[in-house]
């Protein structure tokens, strides 16, 4: 099943155009990550997947109810985090949640909540008041928010951002747990190793487009491939290598694109019958930063 | 049918004033008091509005209607705008409640303030002249009518006013001059005929008019056209305040 549908959603705010005609389908179970330059689109997206504001054109369903005709069902089935510290501060922490919680009809849910406060570390400050509470806790409440109807498709709107690494761990524990509990899971973020080590799957936004759409894995190698570092103070780089060099040296130290790690053998092979000695070696695997920098570069409109 | 995110809705907007009570309750019922005070010290004795009724006793329900019309509105718009301000609307706009669900529930919470203020005006300011109660129920119907409306109204300048200084100005310009020209302190009969049909255009002044008549029998305009001017009023104000709320104006852009 198609948790999250996006069909050519549009959005525009007088001159700019926030969003050029996106389309997105998300499956049920993923780990999805949006990840794009600030001013890309992606919390323009969210917040239309979210109802928070109109798409010009395009449309967006939840769990095959659309967003906008029949925002019921779509907002029971989605819970967001949003981007900014919000909080209201005539409430405690258990107030806080009790009532978003009748929100969505349920009256009768402190179990839930109460295991939500303990799983994100919250438990000792169920009935702090809102304004009393540190950044850090007030993101935890805002991710509790978002989950108090257990809702199957949870989005993430730059989780970390600005959090200590304790809460880091927490929250990506907390989440990893809801997603291997068949919960889909999508989420923006600045910091790229997070994307790496969590998202299965990844569009990448710029300018209000999908420049880039494809499992980590398969986007990892399609586009960068590895590199192999050589350093080599007394030597050249024999002339038939230098097509594969990534750029020019520096203190020494050449870095060669390779596709596969059986052309590791042909490259030594040739130094070998230069005569040129290696003082080190280095098999660099490329990382989505690489490729996020790469694909940015390549797209300019 | 009352739903639990309707139910909730409620609870929060009433619990949101409860907890700052002073504010919005004690205030209000110091300031009617002072009016009372100053108006009814320097007035009593020298204006007869109706046969048999002290100034003092006439100003009562006046005070008391202006104390619930003023914080119906209150209530809706600084919670709105408050909300819109710090960004926690969100958390009411990413639910299923629906658009009705939304409207009622701003304005039933408006509404028990309104009614709150306005029996405490009522409590401290009765003891100060004989109030007769020719007709209860008239006092009960244009109370929350009042309270609905200025309820509505206070949604609907909370849904438009993206500053507080746009909020006060509708208050300041708007809300405050239509309750005072409403005749709160005096009857439009006193007033030169061009102020006098001024104040017939005025829709608070049939609220005041029609919540007065149940206290003593008399009133400027008969009370069941009131209820037909004011109840109008109520339906045409709340139609347009959904049809702001469905097509998301100044929530969801």
């Amino acid at each position: 099943m198609t948790a999250i549908e996006i069909s050519n959603v549009e959005k525009r705010y007088k001159s700019l155009q926030a969003l050029g005609g996106v389309s997105l389908k998300i499956e049920e179970g993923e780990f999805f990550g949006l990840l794009g330059p600030n001013g890309a689109g992606k919390t323009t997206l969210i917040s239309i997947i979210a109802g928070l504001i109109r798409a010009d054109a395009g449309s967006v369903k939840i769990h095959g109810h659309d967003v906008v005709g029949d925002f019921r069902a779509a907002r029971r089935k989605l819970g967001v985090v949003p981007q900014e510290l919000v909080f209201d501060p005539f409430f405690t922490v258990r107030e806080t949640l009790r009532l978003q919680s009748g929100y969505f009809g349920l009256g009768n849910n402190d179990r839930w909540i109460d295991e939500v406060m303990t799983e994100l570390g919250l438990a000792n400050k169920a009935d702090t008041n809102m304004r009393a509470l540190s950044g850090g806790m007030k993101r935890r409440v805002l991710v509790a928010q978002a989950l108090v109807h257990k809702p199957p498709v949870i989005v993430l709107d730059e989780p970390t951002a600005g959090v200590d690494v304790e809460l880091r761990q927490t929250l990506w524990k907390f989440i990893s747990r809801l997603n291997r509990e068949g919960h889909t899971i999508v989420l923006t973020t600045h910091y790229l190793e997070e994307a790496q080590a969590m998202c299965k799957r990844v569009a990448m936004l710029k300018l209000g487009k999908v420049v880039a759409l494809d499992t980590m894995s398969q986007l990892i190698r399609r586009i960068s491939g590895s590199q192999l570092v050589l350093h080599m103070p007394h030597n050249r780089l024999p002339d038939e290598l230098q097509p594969l060099l990534n750029h020019p040296p520096e203190d020494n130290k050449y870095s060669l694109r390779i596709n596969d790690y059986s052309e590791v053998e042909g490259i030594l092979a040739r130094l070998r019958m230069n005569g040129i000695a290696i003082d080190e070696m280095q098999l660099q695997q490329a990382d989505l930063e690489d490729i996020f920098l790469q694909i940015m570069d390549e797209n300019i409109v | 049918m009352i739903t639990t995110g309707f139910r909730t809705l409620v609870y929060k907007e009433t619990l949101r004033f409860y907890k700052v009570a002073t504010q919005t309750i004690a205030a209000p019922i110091l300031t009617a008091m002072l009016y009372l005070l100053i108006f009814g010290h320097v007035l009593e004795g020298r204006i007869e509005v109706y046969k048999g009724v002290t100034y003092t006793a006439f100003l009562i329900p006046g005070l008391v209607m202006m104390s619930v019309l003023q914080n119906a509105f209150a209530n809706a718009s600084s919670s709105l705008i408050q909300s819109k301000i710090t960004g926690n609307l969100v958390f009411v706009l990413l639910t299923p409640l629906s658009h009705w669900e939304i409207f009622s529930a701003y304005v039933l919470a408006s509404m028990v303030r309104g009614i709150v203020v306005g029996l405490g005006v009522f409590t401290v300011t009765a003891w100060f002249a004989h109030l007769s109660f020719n007709a209860p129920l008239w006092i009960l119907v244009f109370a929350l009518l009042g309270a609905a409306i200025l309820g509505t109204m206070g949604l609907i300048a909370g849904i438009w006013a993206e500053k507080f200084d746009q909020l006060a100005a509708f208050q300041n310009f708007l809300i405050v001059p239509l309750t005072f020209l409403a005749g709160v302190f005096y009857s439009i009969h006193s007033l030169p005929p061009f102020w006098l049909a001024v104040s017939h255009a005025n829709p608070f002044f049939y609220m005041i008019d029609g919540f007065r008549f149940g206290f003593f029998g008399q009133s400027d305009v008969n009370p069941w056209t009131s209820l037909a001017i004011v109840s109008t009023f109520l339906v045409v104000l709340a139609l347009f305040a959904i049809r702001l709320l469905r097509s998301g104006y100044r929530l969801r852009h």
